[in-house]
């Protein structure tokens, strides 16, 4: 039922995009990465409370392994946390940075926040909407790329940011953007220009 | 003023442990074990070190209302998850002296009687993460951290906590949540995390720079630092200049110099020479000031007293290119998203604020709605567990308050009167939830 008449909630609700995926194959963690959440989990109080801290930590790794976050990996964190895989669930849906579908092999995110927008990050998002043939939140037929408008990445005085994976490509003129796409096909995540970490001098770019 | 925080930040090995040692690094921690914790909270109290991660509320009272009759555990947890629109400080400093925020974690730990410090950092900042992890490896290996930190007897660990993208993690006891493995929303308070944070146990929760302040406080002592800014408003600051802006980046002042220096001296003003139109003083979720009302203190009491505030620093800067419906409609969308959907109003609310907005934007926009926006931003503000209620309500009043008759123009003609070539070209996408 909708109670608007211009807004069919029937389409809005939450259940009808974050149901978990379910890939139909089992996960479990490989021996590493099953070590690997239990030294993370002593960081934490040793009890059930404390050892529920772990879960973002445990599907991180789940979404390093897989690649996203599946029904089957949200029913074997639970298993391995203590909890129920509601808790997992719960979780999984609330925060953007874990993908519940299959995302491409570079996931492009495009800041779209106000500091960004002023300065062209709209525009950005179309060149790569033109360069990748898809639009936002979709994945190219390859599988090598997956568009997303996110909100402030935190790097506002490096707008526009693109986020590519874990690695950020900062003030990406609009003109640029078909460039980068050509150079993560040759070269990776190297196209990118990391942080200022990497570019001490950044003043100059600005 | 000679910069404090980001004296070394342009060094290229500023974020290694030898060179931090070699510029006084861990001075201040010797200095506070050699001290009892009810001195270096009054020390922290006497040179007024506010809070900088938006509220302003002073460090040293912060840590004193920790509970400390208690068999719990006590925690000091680093708010790392920097996320407020115009906000890049934090992010300087982790990962051009992570070793300075572990030394103020140490001290505020000594202080308040904590043995574990969190830090809690955004997901997005992961590059920043790793140059953090292997920095607290070796101050870990060298004695800095864990047992027996100096030879002096004071047992304390870091961990390094990673979020995955919540804005609303930033507000104190929704980071609480969001670091016990669950959503990142709100508690209801009191309870303050004073006495019931973390697991339960008596919590001081502070921000990065606030941290980053403390090791110089407990080596040059609480006069040097109550000087170094006006009265109220000690110590540096930083401020995270973006928008139309020639040079956007980082800066640390005194709390003495005007907004209008940040903005035109050190940011070298609005590019490409053209006109300033407003400015947000303090990240996306304060009023916008126009630009007669620059010349006042950049601190927190001076740009309060202009009717804004200084919330998290985060100055941006706005030309006359832009569309202030288009801005407000911009920050809805930020806060549609960002809302946890705990609190009714503000999860229903930045829903119709969007809605409005967008109308008024494509131009299919009615008078009636001005008074709708103000009415639904007026439900919202102050009816939620936490600020964010307000914030989200913030830009469409601040716009429609200052630039009503821009409101009007798109009403009355049917579309953006103020198109600026950097928006998109093609139709904006109809907003779905």
């Amino acid at each position: 039922m909708t109670f608007h008449p211009k807004i069919d909630y029937r389409e809005l609700h939450r259940s009808k995009r974050q149901m978990p995926f379910d890939d139909g194959k089992p996960f479990h963690y490989t021996p590493e990465n099953r070590e690997r959440i239990e030294a993370i989990a002593r960081r934490y109080p040793e009890n059930q409370t404390g050892r529920r801290s772990a879960i973002l930590p445990a599907l991180y790794l789940v979404q390093r392994q897989l690649g996203y976050v599946s029904l089957s990996a949200i029913q074997h964190v639970a298993g391995v946390i203590g909890c129920t895989s509601a808790d997992v669930e719960d979780v999984v849906s609330f925060y953007t940075m874990f993908y519940t579908r299959p995302v491409g092999k570079f996931v492009v995110q495009v800041c779209r926040t106000l500091p960004c927008a002023l300065r062209g990050a709209e525009r950005v998002t179309e060149e790569l909407m033109t360069a990748l043939g898809i639009e936002p939140n979709g994945t190219d037929a390859s599988g090598t790329f997956t568009l997303m408008e996110v909100e402030c990445l935190g790097a506002c005085d490096r707008a526009p940011l693109v986020m590519v994976n874990d690695s950020w490509h900062e003030c990406l003129e609009p003109e640029g953007a078909k460039k980068l796409v050509d150079d993560l096909r040759a070269r990776g995540e190297a196209a990118l220009t990391g942080c200022h970490h990497e570019a001490p001098d950044r003043e100059s770019k600005n | 003023m000679e910069p404090v925080l980001t004296q070394f930040v342009r060094h290229p090995h500023s974020y290694a442990l030898d060179f931090y040692l070699k510029n006084e690094g861990y001075d201040g921690l010797r200095k506070a074990l050699a001290m009892k914790p009810e001195q270096v909270i009054d020390l922290v109290k006497a040179a007024g070190l506010k809070g900088r991660g938006g509220a302003g509320f002073p460090t040293g009272m912060k840590w004193q209302f920790v509970v400390k009759d208690t068999p719990k555990a006590k925690y000091i947890v680093c708010n790392a998850d920097e996320s407020e629109p115009g906000t890049f400080k934090d992010h300087l400093l982790m990962e051009r002296n992570p070793h300075l925020l572990f030394e103020g974690c140490l001290i505020a730990c000594h202080a308040i009687g904590a043995k574990v410090a969190y830090i809690y950092i955004r997901g997005e900042f992961f590059h920043v993460q790793e140059i953090m992890e292997r920095q607290l490896e070796e101050a870990y290996a060298k004695g800095y951290v864990g047992k027996n930190v100096l030879g002096l007897g004071f047992d304390c660990d870091i961990h390094i906590h990673r979020g995955a993208g919540a804005y609303e993690a930033g507000e104190e006891t929704a980071l609480l949540e969001s670091l016990e493995g669950k959503r990142a929303q709100p508690r209801l308070k009191p309870p303050f995390p004073a006495s019931a944070g973390l697991y339960g146990s008596p919590t001081a929760v502070n921000n990065v720079e606030t941290l980053c302040n403390v090791p110089a406080i407990v080596r040059n002592g609480a006069e040097w630092y109550a000087a170094l800014g006006p009265e109220k408003n000690g110590g540096p600051k930083l401020y995270c200049i973006s928008g139309h802006v020639q040079k956007p980046g980082v800066y640390e002042a005194s709390m003495k110099i005007s907004l209008r220096e940040l903005i035109f001296d050190v940011a070298g003003g609005v590019r490409d020479g053209r006109a300033l139109k407003a400015v947000i003083p303090g990240g996306s979720s304060v009023p916008v000031l126009l630009p007669h009302q620059l010349d006042i203190e950049a601190s927190f009491d001076g740009v309060a007293k202009a009717g804004s505030l200084l919330g998290s620093a985060g100055i941006i800067v706005l030309d006359d290119t832009t569309c202030m419906v288009w801005l407000a409609e911009n920050l809805l969308r930020f806060y549609r998203h960002e809302s946890c959907g705990k609190c009714t109003p503000c999860r229903e609310g930045t829903q119709w604020l969007l809605n409005i907005l967008e109308k008024i934007e494509r131009g299919d926009g009615e008078m009636k709605d001005l008074a709708l926006l103000e009415n639904v931003a007026g439900l919202i503000a102050g009816k939620t567990l936490c600020a964010f209620g307000d914030a989200a309500a913030t830009p469409a009043l601040t716009t429609l308050k200052n630039f009503r008759a821009e409101y009007e123009a798109h009403i009355r003609e049917g579309r953006c009167t103020v198109p600026a070539p950097w928006r998109r070209r093609h139709a904006a996408p109809v907003s779905a939830h």
